[in-house]
């Protein structure tokens, strides 16, 4: 188990029930919660958790702010949506498709990161921010390759007909890429990453070049989005911008990751999990506030069901100021006070 | 100190004004028609002054204290929704056949807009941006947090639809002269936009506030040092900068004629590729980065209308590739 892990173990007894439950939940998600909506959710919380988790790649780990991270998780999703929309439906279209998004999405990377991972990282947020407005109008204008607004829908291998077999490779490939990413961050490449992220002068004077981690962190966490966003288009059937490269995507991945706990990997999972759940019965319960509040000046309207975003990016905002390592950082804490 | 801009005229560095001058003459050449031309040139201006109204104050901020707000696009939502709710208040005298009788629905929206874009700006220095200074993770996941739930609140006031402005009637339409049309709007927005440009100028480089202002860009701890608190300062700054994109938001909500929630993050790529473009903290950089970004957005838009989106990109990288620091690197000690 602990090789599994990594050596990176919860340190939380009520962190390990959280993860045990949720793990538990998805890998039996079609047996526990039948349905077509539960296992839906189930699988965008598979696909969101390992999204989440190359972010943190970035963003917790490394300490570098990136907004195109939904670019390369487009680009795994139109990868192979036009494979397979084009070519003869199978296995072979799959893996080609995948390959050059992945190969695609890694040259991308890493020009934008030899640009701009040198200077600051306010930088590297605004040029990443202006790249990926780019590339969204980009795969909407040209409407001959990627169906424009509309997107593609596609079909899939007659195996990856059956919603079982889809959503146990969904959940199989996340799970396995997102031990991946555990052990990459717990390796000697991930102690330097964290040093770069804690003091990036030392790091550098301690004789790592941490342009070149920098970008190399930046390739992986692109590649993994690249896979990410494949493994969505596979489950959806279907790759389209607001899938996808919607700027509103990004704020969510940005959202689930300093809720779930920056820096700590699991906070992908409880974060990402979370908020895929939220996203979907959050609302129900919001419409029955709103109701119950009609007749009061302005607040039906502020707990109307699509302001939900509103109320997640109070709790954002707190989070950053007040717990800064998410939920998994206050459980972890907890732990390390009672044992003090 | 061989800093680039401002501090005396003699060394104004003339490369990048005359690179946007011969893009002007470059873009005539390969339109050909003068008056086609003229019309591009004026509506590119048009948009590159008020995207320099928009993005003044975010360099200048970014320029004192170090401080990326990654929300500054809402204070032009703000001003945008606040001039339209205003235009459509004073509908009577926006319809009235006087020119003078316009300015008394086109003033106060554009006063209000300032104002409740000053105000929001105050509220999000104090509780938003003061507790991460020094921070620019911090800065950056906290303002794109603000901004999240500033659109949400926008969406929770005016609603979630687009909503339609009308100019004021004597703005409507185009003088003719000769073979050529030169939009009313437009003309008034480039005269807005250069008297801004023109009043900034002359308190950045005459007045001792402007002075401080430059040297706390160049040199904070000095200013600090001869007794000046550079965080009034900044506050200043920074709230007037908040209004100038609300004054920025409101023309540009008639400039498109309707205003969405979306208004302000759409603004807020261009804005982010002027200021790298004009080199971050630099003012004079800004301008001549808005007007690069203005101009090239209409001539390739009606040259190629399908690399436009490229453009933008595509000059930044470019000039990055020339200039790493931006046009105008600030010379920060």
């Amino acid at each position: 188990m602990k090789a599994l892990l990594s050596g990176d173990l919860p340190r939380s007894r009520a962190l390990t029930a959280l993860l045990v439950a949720v793990l538990t939940g998805l890998a039996l998600a079609p047996f526990l919660f039948p349905g077509t909506r539960p296992l839906d959710v189930a699988a965008k919380a598979c696909v969101f958790v390992l999204l989440v988790a190359s972010y943190d790649l970035l963003l917790g780990y490394t300490g570098i702010v990136s907004f195109a991270h939904t670019m390369f998780f487009g680009i795994g999703g139109y990868g192979v949506a036009i494979a397979l929309s084009r070519m003869d439906v199978g296995w072979g279209a799959i893996a080609l498709g995948t390959a050059a998004a992945v190969a695609l999405s890694l040259a991308l990377s890493f020009v934008i990161g030899l640009f701009s991972l040198r200077v600051k990282a306010i930088f590297f947020a605004m040029i990443t921010l202006a790249v990926a407005s780019f590339f969204a109008i980009l795969a909407s204008q040209l409407s001959g390759l990627t169906g424009g607004e509309d997107g593609i829908t596609f079909k899939v291998p007659e195996l990856l007909r059956s919603r079982l077999v889809a959503y146990y490779l969904v959940f199989g490939s996340c799970l396995v890429l997102f031990l991946a990413l555990l052990r990459v961050v717990n390796s000697p490449f991930g102690r330097v990453l964290l040093a770069i992220r804690e003091n990036e002068f030392r790091a550098e004077a301690l004789g790592y070049r941490t342009v070149i981690y920098r970008t190399i962190a930046n390739c992986l966490g692109a590649a993994v989005a690249t896979l990410a966003g494949v493994l969505y288009a596979l489950w959806l059937r279907y790759t389209g911008p607001n899938t996808t490269l919607d700027f509103g995507i990004m704020i969510d991945i940005l959202l689930m990751v300093v809720i779930g706990g920056m820096g700590t990997m699991y906070g992908a999972v409880i974060g990402a999990t979370f908020f895929v759940v939220a996203q979907n019965y959050l609302q129900d319960a919001m419409k029955l506030l709103s109701g119950s509040l009609k007749g009061l000046p302005v607040l039906p309207e502020l707990f109307h069901p699509d302001r939900w975003l509103l109320w997640l990016g109070v709790l954002f905002v707190l989070s950053v100021y007040y717990f800064p390592h998410g939920v998994v950082g206050q459980l972890r804490s907890r732990l390390r006070a009672g044992a003090g | 100190m061989n800093s680039p801009e401002g501090s005396a005229a003699a060394r104004v560095d003339w490369v990048p004004i005359a690179l946007t001058v011969a893009i002007a003459l470059g873009a005539l050449a390969s339109i050909g028609n003068p008056s086609t031309w003229l019309t591009l040139t004026i509506a590119g201006l048009a948009m590159g002054l008020l995207i320099f109204l928009m993005a003044s104050g975010l360099t200048l901020v970014f320029g004192l204290m170090d401080v990326m707000n990654f929300a500054h696009g809402v204070f032009i939502a703000v001003g945008a929704y606040v001039a339209a709710s205003v235009m459509k208040f004073f509908a009577g005298p926006a319809e009235a056949d006087s020119f003078l009788v316009n300015l008394g629905a086109l003033v106060p929206a554009m006063l209000a807009a300032m104002l409740a874009a000053a105000l929001l700006g105050w509220f999000f220095e104090r509780v938003i941006i003061r507790p991460v200074y020094g921070q620019h993770l911090k800065q950056i996941l906290i303002t794109t947090g603000g901004l999240i739930v500033a659109e949400q609140l926008i969406i929770v006031f005016w609603g979630p639809d687009l909503i339609p402005v009308e100019r004021p009637l004597t703005l409507r339409g185009s003088f003719v002269i000769g073979d050529m049309a030169l939009e009313k709007y437009r003309l008034s927005a480039v005269a807005i936009g250069l008297a801004v440009f023109a009043v900034m100028m002359l308190v950045l480089n005459r007045s001792k506030i402007g002075l401080l202002i430059r040297a706390g860009v160049e040199n904070k701890e000095m200013v600090e040092a001869m007794g000046y608190r550079i965080r009034r300062l900044f506050v200043g700054v920074f709230v007037a900068g908040s209004a100038l994109a609300g004054l920025g938001g409101a023309l540009w909500g008639l400039y498109q004629r309707d205003v969405t929630v979306h208004i302000g993050a759409q603004m807020m790529v261009l804005i982010f590729i002027v200021i790298i473009i004009g080199g971050l903290g630099s003012v004079g950089g800004c301008f001549i980065g808005a007007l690069l970004v203005g101009l090239l957005t209409n001539y390739v838009g009606y040259l190629a209308p399908k690399i436009a989106l490229g453009t933008n990109i595509l000059l930044m990288v470019l000039i990055l590739l020339w200039r790493p620091q931006g046009l105008y690197p600030v010379n920060k000690q």
